[in-house]
């Protein structure tokens, strides 16, 4: 292909990446977003204008060099675009598929600020994609340090800092509470939006390249505690996640049928209970179900709901049926990815915006019955820079559902903070560690993602994950004291 | 990571105990503990307090009653079998003190975790007074074991078919009517209706009460509040602030309503596992 002028780049128009049909997967748990072919993804190459100061990378947790790999792809060299993106980011194909792009290196994009940005995203995602199937370019170890670190948690900010410190040559160790790893990547995140098989992917590449132990069933603060970790380590770091769910303290919440997007999620994807009987452990929601949030954790449930009703509706030979999503700002003010919501609303999902649960109503059983709501108006900004919902007086009502699924984000884990003297925690139970190095209040510990932020994105824990991986291989090369 | 299961002794046609080598749970666990376990790839997280431990050994003793599906495979794995997860020791421990008299109570499986409690408030000093209890002789077990670690044993069964034939609330009753001993503290660890029976025998004679919940529980880790428990201060999750709570402050309607939740569930999981079973016996062979 003959090279293009800048004005000729401007002018190809944004590729759209294929879909599942929007009324065919409601019925399934496969992949929504299909992917670019080859041919695609060199064509929406064509269309990064390779800008000198690139501001693309600048909005990147983790600094992704993307002109370098969307050059190297719209070239044809697709095993140097591996390389390149592997410079900077372990784990692509998990990030092309859930980083909220639109805000960070889309976001900043020359091509956007006039039309629709270079698909930064989706070009990720491709090249992740390849490397899975092709494994082009093994992770390379240096030689052993001799020096032990242990990762705690095996989500996105632990796998991260792992690989980055194990390919300095030490001896890397993960300790993960469940029964398998990948934190967030497996409980949380549906099929449909992240497939199993790219996180297991990832994870393996990860781990047979560069010999990392992954100890799974091991309930770090009850198992071993941190102070035990200490004593067979050189470093720690806490990547424990926020997993604590939060529940409104309003009445009835203790009925049946009132489950955190916590339970739901987990029993839907890290238990496979959509596939129940097969698999052992149920899920169950029923005709009429209201989410309470409006964050991805909120789409990923009402999502995930649509799809259990539509699998149980065909069992039973009925009609499926309604989701909604209660929250209490407008639609603009709803913090998921663009594409989360697009694809909800696509699926049927109602949305009522400006309402807020005041109670969940029971029957003489204990089950869940309605939600008596009240509708809300938007004040001035809060401290978050959001307008501040406040409730309209006498506007309540009811909404008829059978199950509520309370998607109101999460707090860290409390477990790993047991016999840990001298790790310090805010007042909203998150561990207090440095924003650059990652470094707790307790020598030899760093913490990064979800456990210090609070419940944030996968590609911000990588970043964290990322950093503290850089500031622990320093400090055991002798570079940085404690 | 697999876990082999190193013994099993048939307590009961239903109620069979197992030694399972899980060093990574037995190094850290105590009385009050519970673990939990899947057995396959296509398991369920089963939630089990632990009945005994041996740090030496490495082993961790579970204790189950055949009532679903799940608890029926478990019971057909034989000594040299593995399952493939195994995590502990969950939960807080059980407080022991030096209370005085205190009194343990099990019902029906809820002998095998009353079991290490009893001891462990023996090994402290206290005076222990044990109250077991079973539907029939059959379901009754480790009478010997808890005559071992009990100054006083006391033996119900509902149908009078060993022991006396009453309900183990009312000896407790009578043990607060005798008055020549004052009970410090009582612990019961049974079926839900049988804990709130105690909670309620216990109440009137202001004697401080703990009980160990287990509710429908998915990670074990106060990730999932599947497991919360109302409270008289409000809401908790027994796996990371319970399992042991103050038996008068349970609201005892509200967790009993919430076991019952996924019933039809459970019912249909038993029914294919029966089936699947019936197939297998009739195979050339006789299946497992």
């Amino acid at each position: 292909m003959a090279e293009l002028t800048q004005k000729e780049r401007m002018k190809i128009k944004r590729h759209e990446m294929s879909n599942q049909d929007q009324h065919v997967r409601r019925g399934n748990y496969d992949e929504v977003a299909l992917g670019y072919s080859l041919e695609t993804a060199r064509e929406e190459a064509e269309r990064c204008l390779q800008c000198k100061d690139p501001k693309c990378v600048q909005g990147c947790p983790v600094g992704v060099l993307i002109p370098q790999f969307i050059k190297a792809l719209r070239e044809g060299d697709i095993v140097k675009a591996v390389e390149w993106m592997k410079v900077k980011n372990n784990l692509p194909a998990i990030c092309g598929r859930v980083c909220p792009q639109e805000v960070q290196c889309e976001g900043n994009c020359i091509v956007g600020k006039k039309g629709e940005p270079v698909a930064i995203g989706r070009l990720e995602r491709f090249v992740g994609d390849y490397e899975l199937a092709m494994r082009t370019c093994p992770l390379l170890k240096a030689p052993k340090t001799g020096k032990r670190v242990a990762v705690v948690g095996s989500g996105p900010a632990g796998l991260t800092c792992a690989v980055d410190v194990a390919r300095e040559g030490h001896e890397v160790t993960i300790f993960e509470s469940l029964h398998g790893p990948g934190g967030v990547l497996i409980y949380g995140i549906p099929e449909f939006r992240l497939p199993k098989s790219v996180v297991h992917g990832e994870i393996n590449y990860a781990v047979e390249c560069l010999g990392i132990d992954i100890k799974v069933d091991h309930v770090i603060g009850r198992t071993f505690t941190l102070e035990e970790l200490l004593k067979e380590y050189d470093a720690v770091f806490l990547g424990t996640g926020a997993g604590l769910p939060s529940f409104m303290r309003i009445p009835g919440i203790n009925l049946n049928g009132v489950m955190s997007a916590n339970e739901f999620l987990t029993r839907v994807n890290l238990m496979k209970g959509y596939r129940f009987p097969e698999y052992d452990t149920p899920v169950k929601v029923g005709n009429k179900v209201a989410v309470v949030g409006a964050g991805n954790v909120a789409m990923d449930s009402v999502r995930c709901s649509l799809r259990l009703q539509a699998l149980q509706a065909r069992e039973a030979g009925q009609n499926s049926g309604e989701v909604h999503l209660v929250y209490r700002r407008s639609r603009d003010e709803v913090p998921a990815r663009e594409e989360e919501f697009h694809h909800a609303e696509e699926e049927g999902v109602i949305f009522d915006f400006l309402t807020n649960p005041v109670e969940i109503l029971g029957d003489k059983e204990g089950n869940v019955r309605g939600i008596r709501c009240v509708r809300m108006r938007l004040d001035e900004p809060d401290q978050s820079g959001r307008r501040k919902p406040v409730p309209i007086e006498g506007s309540e009502f009811e909404i008829t559902v059978d199950s509520v699924i309370m998607a109101l984000g999460t707090s860290p884990n409390p477990l790993v903070f047991v016999d840990a003297a001298g790790l310090e925690r805010t007042k909203h139970g998150t561990a207090v560690a440095d924003s650059e190095t990652g470094r707790t209040k307790k020598p030899r510990v760093w913490a990064g993602g979800d456990v210090v932020t609070g419940a944030a994105t996968v590609i911000s824990a990588m970043g964290a994950g990322k950093r503290s991986a850089a500031d622990i291989n320093k400090f055991l090369k002798g570079e940085a004291s404690w | 990571m697999m876990y082999k299961i190193l013994k099993k002794e048939i307590l009961s046609d239903t109620v069979k105990l197992m030694d399972v080598y899980a060093p990574h749970v037995a190094r850290n666990a105590r009385a009050g503990q519970f673990v939990i376990l899947i057995i396959d790839e296509h398991g369920e997280r089963i939630p089990l307090t632990i009945a005994d431990y041996n740090k030496g050994t490495g082993t961790i003793t579970i204790i189950f009653q055949e009532l679903g599906k799940s608890t029926m495979q478990l019971g057909r794995l034989k000594p040299g079998d593995a399952i493939a997860s195994f995590a502990g020791p969950l939960g807080h421990p059980t407080e022991i003190e030096n209370y005085g008299t205190v009194v343990c109570m099990g019902g029906g499986v809820g002998i095998a975790p009353i079991y290490p409690i009893a001891r462990s408030l023996k090994e402290a000093g206290n005076s222990v007074i044990s109250i077991i209890g079973a539907r029939n002789k059959e379901l009754l077990f480790w009478e010997d074991k808890m005559r071992t670690v009990s100054d006083e044993l006391i033996v119900c069964t509902d149908d009078g078919s060993h022991g006396r034939k009453a309900l183990v609330t009312e000896p407790l009753k009578e043990l607060f009517e005798r008055k020549d001993k004052k009970v410090a503290r009582v612990w019961a660890i049974g079926p839900a209706i049988m804990m709130k029976f105690v909670s309620l025998t216990t109440k009137p004679y202001n004697v401080p009460t703990v009980v160990s919940l287990n509710t429908i529980m998915i990670d074990g880790t106060g990730m999932c509040g599947g497991c919360r428990v109302l409270l008289d201060e409000g809401a908790q999750f027994v796996c990371v602030d319970g399992p042991e709570f103050d038996a008068h402050k349970v609201n005892w309607e509200s967790l009993l309503s919430r076991l019952q939740f996924y019933k039809k569930e459970e019912r249909l999981a038993v029914e294919r596992w029966e089936h699947k079973c019936k197939l297998e016996g009739e195979l050339p062979g006789g299946g497992k």
